[in-house]
């Protein structure tokens, strides 16, 4: 170690971190404050609409997990009638690959990031559990007819006010950043 | 009467707080100086090539996801690149240009968080990694915006990408690139002249060129060492060529160079990407043609690419499935670490956690 | 006459019995400090994490209490009530001794820290020597639990602990002398009471060394190579958990609010200052030689621990020496008017020895042949 710079490329750290104390804090206050997420989240819940349903079973070649059960029967013009369609949550990855190869647009990603459960039998999605209803709405994730119907995203880039952190003076407390975005 | 003396063997990992994940080292030591070092990996296998075997061709690019987990989007790349090369699918021009976007801002993010950790394993305690952090997440809110997740992106297709970005993506990457210079800039002043960091950090770990090419090192690592090798330069894939960038070199191969160029690699990166904006076609198909469940043509091919750790390649082995019949993937850092010992041998307890941290590891890759 | 002498003499006239005029006022001014510790260490342990945060540009705690102040008792309530584990391989009784030996003496050194003007529990002739005597035996505490914890890690950790503890006591220890030849004294109080203009002023290379010497002693960042989480974890207090953790986390944070009330006390001229009660100076400036403190934390990577070495023996104490001869010529020489003279001499004397030295001296070795 030589102070070749006589030690000023330490003030000039410090220097940094102390104008740092006068910005904007980049945390979320996550349970008063909610950001809005992306308008295509593969959120953890997906949304079934069993009217479009043909139960033609492309998801369930495209499940990677082999995780979607899709049982059926023959109805009246020979069309298939869905008795169980259930996906257990707790082995599901997420990946999208169900919502992108349904070719009749009646899967979706959810929204909901809230989703724990106290035991993993509550995991298992059933098709009750699996439709539309007001806390359990569908992503845009392939799905572009509902880009419209959802809020933008919040990026942080921007300024508070789109969701971003401006770079301005805040005091150390937290009621003064508002609540809830 | 002699004082009697023996080795002193340690642990470190596979839990350990600058191990990155779950590695394991077993040194021996003499006070604090290392004299033998035995690395020993394997806790974090998935058989990702295993699992491979059983799938088709686009279920296994949520796999490759799983490798690099901080550099997923380049993953994705190399891996469909692999594919398109054994099938012999065009790409559209707009998907192309989406690519290299996605993966230099992929770049960018992985070098900050190998940085920052860097850093942290420095003993700057978390400073550096929180202010590299707020730049991380706004390029995680990008690819959240286009791909709706923000670490297993699953973006990228055979053919293509999968959905082509929203309206306010090309506004939110002008004003990213607009003002990441002066963040960088920042880091810069936080940290690079610092004695203390220097005195840690120039030196150390010396990687000579020679060992470098000898062990096959790629990436940040083998270019810290005085290597002007950049497979984006050198064996340009998809549309590498009609950008105009350099690629940065250190001198002596030691930590510090290692710290350097990376973030001379982010700039690099951000001059790619404003390049890549400016030349992007407005409309156009993003991803050609390919059935969910195609069948390449029998047939073998190796497909690799740049990434930010270094040079990741995927071999597969087709037989005409729906599944290949055999993938292996070259992870960069499973290389790189093959030098570890050369490196750390001699040096103190302090200076390995910070020879291991600037390799920039992530264990994902290693153990696949 | 300090406050508690004071006290004495209004129990005697009183007419209490003797043994009563003696122990009453010790007990409470013993009682006074030990709360006074606690609730600053709590306060300090709050600011550290609130402004640490803020440096990071995160919030900090700030869900218990206004603003977070009760989240330190959150802490100290959890680990108390957390299993007490004792390794299997640790030798017990050393294991458990060792953060008492750690605490007590940190305890111990705020009998002869001046709160305000009397407020001070021992007017010791010898004070400042008492503290740097006390603030040893902690030394022996963290060794004992680093060995008796059976833990590598540790007993790295130990290993360090006694190498940087006894190199940084020597420069130390020589720029307090710088002090005690201008003030002509020992005691606490004297040193307040002669600081007409603060030693800062006066001996500003003394001050440096001092900061940098107690930063080593009280193993703060960047001479934090005890606890160096990236590299030994916790170092010596790894195996330890619950009350005894506790001890450790307490006593961290009592040896820098002791620290910084010495160095307010030196160098900062302790409890004086316009307008305000001088206890409220005191807290102030102690506060303020903190937030240096967490400032630097938040910004400054780690040393080796041969350079940290290196940094006492090369660095510091040659310039400890040299500063201590030039005080002593200064004072033998100079009228006790010229102060203003001796500060403009002695911030010349700073700036000349630190470009010497940082173009003289290399630091610390590197890699070692096995």
């Amino acid at each position: 170690m030589k102070f070749e710079r006589y030690g000023t490329g330490i003030v000039k750290g410090m220097a940094l971190t102390l104008k740092h104390l006068f910005r904007a804090p980049i945390t979320v206050q996550y349970p008063d404050e909610k950001l809005n997420i992306s308008r295509r989240t593969r959120g953890n819940e997906l949304v079934w609409f069993p009217e479009k349903c043909t139960g033609c079973g492309t998801c369930t070649k495209a499940c990677l997990q082999g995780n979607i059960i899709l049982v059926t029967h023959r109805g009246e013009e020979s069309k298939f009638i869905v008795d169980k369609f259930e996906l257990d949550s707790g082995r599901c990855i997420f990946c999208g690959l169900c919502v992108e190869s349904c070719p009749y647009n009646a899967l979706a990603m959810g929204l909901s990031y809230e989703c724990a459960k106290y035991s993993r039998k509550d995991l298992v999605l059933s098709k009750e559990r699996l439709a539309v209803s007001n806390d359990h709405q569908p992503s845009a994730y392939y799905r572009p007819q509902f880009d419209d119907q959802l809020p933008d995203q919040s990026l942080l880039l921007y300024d508070r006010d789109k969701g971003g952190q401006k770079l301005k003076f805040l005091p150390l407390s937290k009621r003064k950043r508002g609540s809830g975005a | 009467m002699p004082i009697k003396t023996e080795q002193f063997y340690l642990n470190v990992g596979p839990q350990h707080p600058s191990t990155h994940g779950v590695f394991r080292l077993r040194l021996s030591l003499d006070g604090e100086v290392v004299t033998d070092v035995e690395p020993i990996i394997g806790y974090l296998h998935r058989g990702i090539e295993k699992l491979a075997e059983s799938r088709t061709y686009t279920q296994i690019i949520p796999l490759t996801d799983r490798l690099d987990y901080l550099a997923s989007m380049t993953d994705n790349v190399a891996y469909c690149l692999a594919v398109e090369k054994l099938a012999g699918i065009k790409i559209p021009e707009r998907a192309e240009y989406i690519r290299v976007i996605f993966s230099e801002l992929m770049r960018i993010s992985s070098h900050m968080m190998a940085v920052g950790f860097y850093l942290n394993d420095c003993g700057a305690f978390f400073t550096p990694v929180l202010y590299m952090w707020r730049e991380r997440e706004k390029i995680i809110d990008l690819f959240d915006m286009v791909c709706g997740q923000r670490l297993l992106y699953n973006y990228m297709r055979v053919g293509g990408v999968s959905q082509d970005v929203p309206d306010e993506f090309l506004p939110a990457i002008k004003k990213f690139v607009a003002e990441m210079p002066r963040y960088i800039g920042e880091y810069n002043q936080l940290i690079k002249q610092n004695e203390i960091f220097l005195a840690r950090s120039k030196g150390v770990g010396i990687l000579p060129k020679e060992t470098a090419v000898n062990i096959g090192a790629s990436g940040p690592v083998l270019r810290a060492s005085g290597v002007k090798w950049d497979i984006r330069k050198m064996d340009p894939y998809s549309i590498y060529d009609r950008f105009d960038f350099e690629v940065p070199t250190g001198e002596a191969g030691d930590c510090y160079d290692r710290y350097w160029v990376r973030i001379q690699e982010m700039t690099q990166s951000l001059r790619i990407i404003e390049q890549a904006i400016n030349q992007i076609p407005a409309k156009g198909p993003i991803c050609s043609e390919v059935p969910q469940f195609f069948r390449p043509p029998p047939g073998e091919t190796y497909g690799y690419i740049e990434a930010p750790k270094g040079n990741l390649g995927f071999y597969i082995v087709s037989d005409g499935s729906i599944a290949p019949y055999r993938l292996h993937i070259y992870p960069p850092t499973l290389i790189n670490i093959t030098a570890l010992k050369d490196m750390m041998i001699g040096w103190k307890v302090a200076d390995l956690i910070i020879i291991f941290g600037s390799m920039d590891v992530v264990l994902g890759e290693i153990d696949r | 006459m300090t406050l508690l002498d004071q006290f004495q003499l209004i129990l005697k006239t009183a007419g209490w019995p003797e043994w009563a005029v003696y122990l009453t006022p010790a007990i409470v001014g013993i009682l006074i400090i030990i709360i006074f510790v606690l609730t600053v260490v709590i306060v300090f342990i709050w600011w550290e994490r609130r402004l640490i945060s803020r440096f990071q540009i995160r919030l900090g705690p700030n869900r218990c209490g206004p603003e977070g102040i009760l989240q330190p008792i959150a802490t100290a309530v959890k680990i108390l009530l957390k299993e007490d584990i004792v390794p299997e391989k640790a030798d017990k009784l050393i294991h458990f001794i060792a953060p008492i030996i750690v605490f007590v003496p940190i305890l111990l050194i705020f009998a002869v820290v001046p709160f305000g003007e009397g407020a001070i529990l021992v007017d010791l002739n010898v004070g400042i020597i008492y503290v740097i005597a006390i603030s040893s035996i902690s030394v022996i505490g963290i060794f004992m639990a680093a060995w008796g914890s059976g833990n590598k890690y540790s007993y790295i950790s130990g290993m360090r602990s006694i190498a940087q503890m006894v190199s940084y006591e020597i420069p130390v220890v020589l720029s307090i002398v710088g002090i005690a030849l201008v003030t002509g004294s020992f005691s606490m109080i004297k040193i307040v009471e002669a600081q007409s203009i603060p030693f800062i002023l006066l001996q500003p290379l003394g001050f440096l060394i001092f900061f940098l010497g107690s930063l080593a002693e009280m193993n703060r960042s960047p001479f934090d190579l005890l606890e160096a989480d990236s590299e030994i974890v916790a170092g010596y207090h790894i195996e330890y958990s619950g009350m005894k953790f506790a001890m450790f986390y307490l006593g961290e944070y009592g040896v820098a609010l002791a620290y910084s009330g010495i160095i307010t006390t030196l160098f900062l001229s302790g409890w004086q200052g316009p307008l305000l009660p001088p206890i409220l100076w005191f807290i102030i400036k102690v506060m303020l030689v903190f937030s240096l403190i967490i400032w630097m934390r938040a910004t400054l990577p780690r040393l080796r621990v041969d350079q940290l070495m290196s940094f006492a023996w090369k660095f510091l104490l040659p310039m400890a020496v040299i500063n201590l001869v030039v005080v002593a010529v200064e004072v033998l020489v100079l009228p006790a008017g010229l102060q203003w003279v001796m500060v403009i001499l002695n911030f010349g004397l700073a700036a000349v020895l630190i470009l010497l030295w940082s173009k003289l001296f290399t630091l610390g070795g590197g890699r070692v042949e096995v």
